[in-house]
């Protein structure tokens, strides 16, 4: 094709891209989104070096700041891991956070109602609860996609916010606590309900289960006949049907997993962190897992990587507040980030080349 | 006249034209002859404006053109039919071919519209009713609607890409009568082809092409098939297949009274009943679309009969999926290898790992093993790729088939199903195939061949079935028959005294 924009330049395809190309293109997206966002700020009279450092400082310039980030970093990259498991099979499960509240749900019951039980009986059990919960809640989406081919990308999204009244409900009903002042939250989990901590951080021993589901997931995806089985089968599905692959089966399987992983970050957050469950218990942790999954390419290694830069946002975020910009102004970053690394896909695939003459 | 000078294009890895030049003069048939990646349809695309050439020029009449778009060779009079239409199934005829008119009026006149399209078609014998939906045509009409568009847009270079490839011999036929006519009022004719005695019957001269590279125009009439054959493979190739008829009469696979639902949910499957017999290659004649591929999916486990039963190995099978029948020693080469029978953005021993993933123990696949069988498969087919790692869709069309066939072939099947094996490869590589599958029947193995090229049918096989609207049309034996009478079976008329299959 011929642009009068590019001059003597022109873009030609290439089928291959070498791992250093694809890092250098990556961070120099990531810049740029900065950059671009950084604009925005320009305009309210701020100086956006500034804003960047602080938000550096304070996600990883201090122990403090650092253990907030990891803390962060444990349900987002848990909910990414679930929905990236799902991408590969095309499957397009963008109901995480609802899976996320349902894993808490389930977790909550235990810790409310089997409060005196040993932690090793009742830990495991919120564990198996939160993961079915939030297993459970991917299969309704799951089930119409596997039989009628029903898309569950709009079915799994409009979930999040069933699940999300579901818990409003509970908070502000049944489960209230009736001494806390009328605030929509439940009462605190006994000690046998919680997950230990690191020290005197906030980090929960969650962090092993989430190295352990990154680590366990690359190998089914790689080396396992059922890793392999999705791979296939988000490539076509036809073909996978012509190996005999049963491809309903597949969905809800694949779709089960998706969800008892995000549930399991729920499990974690109200378990290890909260400590009890309230009516907001993510600030997106679901959405941004989406983000945070295509960013990582669905690699699960790479998502633990990605998790933590965002976890860092978002604690960073939070201290954007003290200067006087709202919160969400972090939303306004991931959406710049995400802009620019989408558009610079294209150089994977592409390349610059002068024209000959 | 359109002349190409010295076109060069190269993609990454691949030089796929190296300085081709071509001359068409109006008012006459030339043919673009040469294997699978010989770099036909890359210079067809250079010269509908779809790829920009990396070195070499164009002249249209004399003048040098450059087409930065598909749009500027529209302009300058080209046109080309595509394998596969570029029509909107509920649209009408006129409908469609409206779409495609330069600068038409928001409010448009259809029955003029009309009118011209039933004035080109007169012109040329193109018999079509403007105002019937594209989904009641068969292929062919399909295809004169194409034509007819071309035409109105003005084309005087008209490209068509395998015209042949899903007619029927009646049909085929009625098209080159028509492109005569055209080319004697003018026109100058492209056909893409690798079928050397179609091109030799109806086309004034022949461009051969053979690994991107131009190996010399020839006139039809003082050339014949042999030398074309040793232009376009450069080595010489015997055309008879060495094939001994056989009469088998063990029973390997039955089917009674078996119908089943297309994808539409029609009956495509009408009362089928017929019996596979143990080593013979049994050949389904049909023009496509008559039920083939919905009875190679049946007899495959894919699609679920939904009247009638099938045995294999004196077995009821009817229920089982395609799972169970893989483990009962059914191969299958489906007609789409692109989608079906291979994943294309997997690599190579990936795509081997379709059949053999399951024999591995435990719930993990050997990569290394995969690997190393697949290195075995590929050196023993003779499978030429570049990389093993690399996507199957950067291997050549030819390659795949191949690769996919020694998949099917060397997991040691009891039947292979083999639908339009040879279609869109070369010579080289359809020689090739003939040879394998024929060596396959006499090592014991059960051939179901599909194909629409009577050749290959008559050439190959032990028995042929023919089949029409779903129905078997009747049985014969390729010693005993004709292509007219085939061909005849094959536009649904019945075998007189038909027993059974």
């Amino acid at each position: 094709m011929k642009h009068k924009l590019l001059g003597s330049w022109e873009i030609k395809k290439t089928n291959t891209s070498s791992g250093l190309k694809k890092v250098v293109i990556s961070v120099t997206s990531i810049i740029l989104g900065l950059i671009f966002a950084g604009l925005f700020v320009l305009l309210t009279g701020k100086n956006p070096l500034e804003l960047y450092t602080e938000i550096v400082q304070s996600s990883v310039g201090s122990i403090y700041g650092l253990s907030e980030t990891i803390v962060e970093m444990i349900p987002l990259a848990l909910c990414s891991l679930g929905v990236s498991l799902a991408f590969r099979m095309q499957l397009w499960n963008i109901g995480a956070e609802g899976q996320f509240y349902m894993g808490a749900f389930g977790a909550t019951y235990f810790a409310l109602f089997f409060s005196g039980l040993p932690k090793l009986v009742l830990l495991p059990l919120m564990l198996l609860a939160g993961l079915i919960c939030g297993g459970l809640w991917a299969l309704i989406p799951a089930l119409p996609k596997a039989f009628w081919n029903v898309n569950e990308t709009i079915s799994s999204l409009l979930l999040n916010y069933v699940a999300y009244l579901w818990i409003a409900y509970l908070v502000y009903g049944p489960w209230k606590d009736p001494k806390g002042n009328n605030f929509p939250l439940t009462k605190q989990f006994s000690d046998n309900g919680t997950i230990p901590v690191f020290g005197n951080t906030r980090i929960s021993y969650a962090l092993f289960l989430m190295a352990i589901i990154a680590v366990i997931l690359f190998f089914i995806l790689k080396y396992s006949k059922w890793g392999y089985e999705i791979r296939v089968s988000g490539s076509s599905r036809k073909a996978a049907d012509y190996a005999g692959m049963s491809y309903i089966k597949n969905v809800l399987m694949v779709m089960f997993l998706s969800g008892a992983i995000s549930g399991i970050a729920g499990m974690a957050e109200v378990s290890g962190v909260l400590h009890r469950l309230q009516q907001t218990i993510s600030p997106g942790y679901g959405y941004t897992a989406i983000l945070i999954a295509l960013l990582a390419r669905l690699n699960p290694i790479s998502i633990l990587l990605v998790s933590f830069l965002m976890g860092g946002l978002l604690v960073g975020g939070y201290s954007l507040q003290t200067s006087g910009f709202p919160s969400s102004m972090v939303s306004m970053f991931q959406g710049s980030i995400l802009f620019f690394v989408l558009a610079g896909e294209i150089f994977n695939n592409y390349r610059l080349v002068r024209k000959k003459a | 006249m359109v002349e190409m000078r010295k076109i060069t294009k190269e993609f990454p890895g691949i030089l796929a034209n190296d300085q081709v030049s071509l001359v068409v003069n109006k008012g006459e048939i030339h043919a673009l002859l040469g294997e699978n990646g010989a770099g036909k349809s890359t210079l067809m695309s250079v010269l509908t404006g779809l790829y920009r050439p990396d070195g070499g020029e164009i002249y249209i009449e004399g003048k040098k053109v450059e087409f930065s778009s598909p749009k500027d060779a529209v302009n300058k009079g080209i046109g080309m039919v595509h394998q596969h239409f570029k029509l909107v199934q509920p649209f009408t005829v006129a409908e469609n071919i409206m779409l495609s008119i330069k600068g038409l009026k928001q409010i448009y006149n259809l029955k003029e519209i009309e009118r011209q399209i039933i004035e080109q078609s007169e012109a040329f014998g193109l018999s079509i009713d403007p105002k019937a939906k594209i989904w009641q045509l068969s292929v062919g009409e399909q295809q004169r609607v194409e034509i007819i568009k071309l035409l109105l847009l003005g084309a005087k270079f008209l490209i068509l890409d395998e015209p042949t490839a899903v007619l029927t011999p009646q049909e085929a036929k009625a098209l080159y009568t028509t492109l005569q006519k055209m080319a004697a009022s003018g026109k100058a004719i492209v056909i893409i082809s690798h079928k050397m005695n179609e091109v030799m019957e109806n086309t004034d001269s022949i461009t051969v092409l053979r690994d991107g590279r131009s190996i010399g125009t020839v006139q039809t009439k003082t050339t014949n098939e042999i030398e074309l054959a040793k232009m376009m493979v450069g080595r010489n190739i015997s055309s008879t297949t060495g094939k001994t008829l056989s009469a088998k009469t063990d029973i390997l696979m039955t089917l009674a009274n078996v119908s089943a639902l297309g994808d539409n949910g029609l009956l495509k499957l009408k009362n089928i009943s017929m019996d596979i017999y143990k080593g013979e290659i049994l050949g389904i004649a049909g023009v496509d679309g008559n039920g083939q591929k919905e009875l190679a999916e049946t007899v495959a486990g894919l699609r679920s009969a939904k009247q009638g039963t099938i045995a294999f190995c004196g077995k009821d099978c009817t229920k089982s999926g395609r799972k169970k029948r893989i483990n009962l020693g059914i191969s299958y080469v489906p007609e789409d290898r692109m989608t079906t029978g291979l994943v294309t953005d997997l690599n190579a021993y990936e795509n081997v790992a379709l059949k053999s993933y399951r024999k591995y123990p435990g719930a993990f696949i050997s990569w290394d093993k995969v690997k190393h069988d697949s290195e075995q498969l590929i050196e023993k087919f003779d499978v030429r790729l570049a990389s093993m790692s690399n996507p199957v869709k950067m291997m050549s069309g030819g390659n795949i088939q191949k690769l996919l066939l020694a998949r099917e072939i060397d997991s040691n099947p009891k039947l292979i199903i083999a639908v339009y094996p040879m279609r869109g490869l070369d010579i080289g590589a359809t020689d090739y195939v003939r040879r394998l599958l024929i060596g396959e029947s006499e090592k014991g193995k059960t051939v179901l061949l599909i194909s629409e090229d009577l050749e290959d049918i008559l050439s190959m096989t032990d028995r042929i079935i023919v089949m029409h609207g779903g129905e078997i049309m009747g049985v014969v034996k390729p010693n005993e028959t004709s292509r007219e009478e085939i061909g005849l079976m094959m536009a649904g008329k019945r075998k007189v005294g038909l027993h059974e299959a």
